[in-house]
């Protein structure tokens, strides 16, 4: 089985799609002959042609609308938003269209389309090359939100998204592209959406995360570990809809919650975690539920190490769970 | 026909000074009759707001021409993208009163099963008449991306997407007509420039000469047609829909009407209409030109009108009666289609309302029990 890394799987999984039906078409800024900025659709517009892998205008609003009309008419558009941070002139598209148009058709027309894009901080982006858009996207009916943290899911995850009768938002992990490395199958499988992942068993502590935060939780379960306290750490992998069952059977086996993301704190997705945990569990509880976050600031460049929650915030809030 | 001059044919004696019309007189009669039933649907929709027994609607008096005449130029396989203003062409080719009545009323039978506003019609059949957004110009640039399907398939259909004068201002006009360009997409671009959106008049939304010469800069065809010429319309989307189905690309056609009405049933226009420009819109008006047209062709005398659109009122107020009278959704509808299948989530708040409703003994008639 060859070992990928997360962008190479990304593009194993397009590939894989493209073959394998003609109606899917790859299209977004700089993905044709470049192959996208990050590379994830490099050797598609060789592969299967212009019509199928191409470059567009530099328009958020016409990628995401174009892709809609696409899905409507028969065809598995995957778009590509280069940086997440970019994508709010196409909100209108994805919110008020996209997710909704199932719905306000009574069933008639719909939009199973993918829109992929690169989350996340550390690569010294600042401002706008670094944003966690998460919960922005949650907050709306009629979409899945998708982060894989692995090349394994990203492919996987990836295929079940372009597969799904649904509008789905894709979040890939930036600062994971070329750092994680795994074994990938050739060929077609798929992830399930709206599964958690156990990366980790622990009896101690339920660490939630997903994306770029689970190697960060990871780190900080180890060095838990080595001061005795076993970490569950869970990847969530869906964000919507999610598998809160699966949430709340995590939360249960510890009675001891933190939640992770480098997303800002306030409104982010750490605190639906924490009151689906709060209304359903809270018998269960053992400590107050601890969220490590991003600041509620804008991301700062070169201080951006500070900003992103790393082993060291990890592990405070899982020793103070621990020790409450 | 250019950009900047308005192309007319029919003239005020009703000739048209030998331009062939390409509709035998049973189509003339369909586009003329197709007028009348936007009228009366109109009229009674009016009605049924004024009373509170709908909750809004969109008039369409003095935009008939623009709408059936663009219409008259696509196949039933082509595809249309609407505005909200927009549902005589949906007449045109086939949708009934009675389904679009169901919608006015939100009801059981409504195809996008109450959860729209009024006038915000979604059908797939006899043709693709795309469901409409109330957010402006979101549906141009899925337009665009419709037609990139077609293109890809190698189909002969076209699209044609509609908008108002304020709509040229929206985000999805520049990067619609931009993509279109770029792609030689098969789209028919159709400004339907009523003069004001809401209150506000063009002079106010561009500096821009015309809308149509717009078109220019995305690498297009554009034409400035009489909007209340119903040949006029008809003959400029003929030539874009010839040119789009023979892969020449999309063009932009900009037809020059005005809105002989509110914007809505929420809407006074004598606020900030001018009364003599009313009047002076009001001797245009594109059902009566269309007439004189008929008449010269000895297919209209004076009664046919009232003939007709008695015919096309007892058609409407049957529909209201038979949307009046039907169920409204039933409950399950809040939370089915938001999803292809119903999330664990909205399941259990699904079955939460429902089960407080029974127990409260209001739940809507017609509705199944959960789970869905």
């Amino acid at each position: 089985m060859p070992s990928l890394t997360l962008v190479q799987a990304v593009n194993d999984g397009l590939r894989t799609a493209m073959r394998r039906d003609p109606s899917v078409v790859v299209f977004g800024e700089d993905v044709g002959p470049k192959g996208g900025v990050f590379l994830a659709t490099e050797g598609l517009t060789k592969e299967f042609g212009e019509s199928r892998c191409f470059d567009t205008p530099l328009s958020e609003d016409g990628i995401v609308g174009a892709a809609i009309g696409m899905a409507v008419n028969g065809l598995r558009p995957v778009a590509e938003i280069q940086f997440q941070d970019f994508i709010f002139p196409a909100f209108d598209q994805i919110v008020s269209e996209a997710a909704k148009l199932r719905y306000r058709s009574g069933g008639q027309y719909t939009a199973p389309l993918v829109i992929r894009t690169p989350y996340g901080g550390g690569i010294r982006g600042g401002l706008y090359h670094s944003q966690s858009g998460e919960a922005y996207f949650c907050h709306t009916p009629g979409l899945k939100v998708v982060i894989p943290s692995t090349p394994y899911d990203a492919k996987g995850l990836l295929l079940a998204s372009i597969d799904d009768p649904d509008p789905v938002l894709f979040l890939e992990p930036k600062a994971l592209y070329r750092s994680v490395k795994g074994e990938v199958p050739e060929g077609a499988y798929t992830v399930p959406l709206s599964t958690l992942r156990t990366v980790r068993e622990g009896r101690d502590v339920t660490l939630f995360c997903y994306g770029a935060m689970v190697p960060v939780a990871m780190k900080a379960a180890e060095q838990a570990a080595l001061k005795g306290i076993e970490t569950l750490v869970v990847d969530l992998r869906t964000l919507l809809p999610l598998d809160e069952e699966g949430v709340l059977e995590a939360a249960k086996q510890t009675g001891r919650v933190v939640v992770l993301h480098e997303a800002p704190r306030f409104c982010g997705f750490g605190g639906e975690i924490s009151a689906i945990i709060a209304e359903n569990a809270i018998e269960y509880m053992e400590a107050p539920i601890v969220r490590v976050a991003g600041f509620d600031t804008p991301f700062p460049n070169t201080l951006e190490h500070h900003y992103m929650p790393d082993d060291r915030r990890v592990l405070d809030g899982i020793e103070h769970v621990y020790n409450f | 026909m250019t950009a900047t001059e308005l192309l007319t044919v029919i003239e005020p004696d009703g000739g048209v000074n030998g331009h062939v019309v390409g509709l035998n007189d049973a189509e003339l009669l369909h586009c003329y009759r197709t007028m009348l039933r936007v009228r009366a649907f109109d009229d009674t929709c009016m009605k049924l707001q004024r009373s509170g027994r709908i909750g809004f609607s969109i008039p369409n008096r003095g935009v008939e021409a623009t709408q059936v005449g663009a219409a008259s130029a696509l196949r039933k396989t082509d595809w249309i993208f609407p505005s909200y203003r927009d549902f005589g062409m949906a007449l045109y080719h086939g949708i009934t009163p009675l389904a679009m009545m169901h919608n006015m009323f939100g009801d059981a039978e409504d195809s996008a099963k109450g959860r729209q506003m009024p006038v915000h019609f979604s059908f797939e059949e006899p043709i693709k008449f795309f469901s409409i957004s109330s957010p402006i110009g979101t549906h141009i640039p899925q337009a665009v991306g419709a037609a990139y399907a077609i293109q890809l398939r190698k189909e002969d259909h076209v699209v044609l997407t509609s908008f108002g004068d304020g709509g040229t201002s929206s985000l999805g006009f520049h990067s619609g007509m931009n993509f279109a360009g770029v792609w030689k997409s098969p789209v028919v671009f159709l400004c339907q420039n009523n003069q004001w959106a809401i209150s506000c008049p063009s002079e106010k939304q561009t500096a821009s000469e015309s809308y149509a010469i717009k078109a220019k800069a995305y690498g297009m065809p554009g034409v400035l047609v009489d909007g209340n010429d119903l040949l006029a319309v008809r003959k400029a989307v003929v030539d874009a829909v010839a040119r789009a189905r023979s892969g020449g690309g999309p063009s932009l056609i900009e037809a020059q009407t005005f809105r002989m009405g509110g914007h809505s049933t929420s809407d006074d226009p004598t606020r900030y209409v001018p009364k003599e420009l009313m009047l002076e819109w009001e001797k245009k008006d594109p059902v009566q030109r269309f007439e004189r047209f008929l008449e010269k062709r000895k297919l209209w005398k004076s009664d046919v009108r009232e003939h007709m659109y008695t015919e096309a009122m007892e058609e409407v107020d049957a529909a209201a009666k038979i949307a009046q009278s039907t169920p409204r959704p039933a409950l399950e509808t809040i939370f089915s289609d938001v999803y292809a299948d119903v999330p664990a989530h909205i399941r259990k708040q699904g079955q939460a309302a429902f089960d407080l409703a029974k127990r409260k003994g209001d739940a809507e008639a017609g509705g199944g029990a959960f789970p869905l």
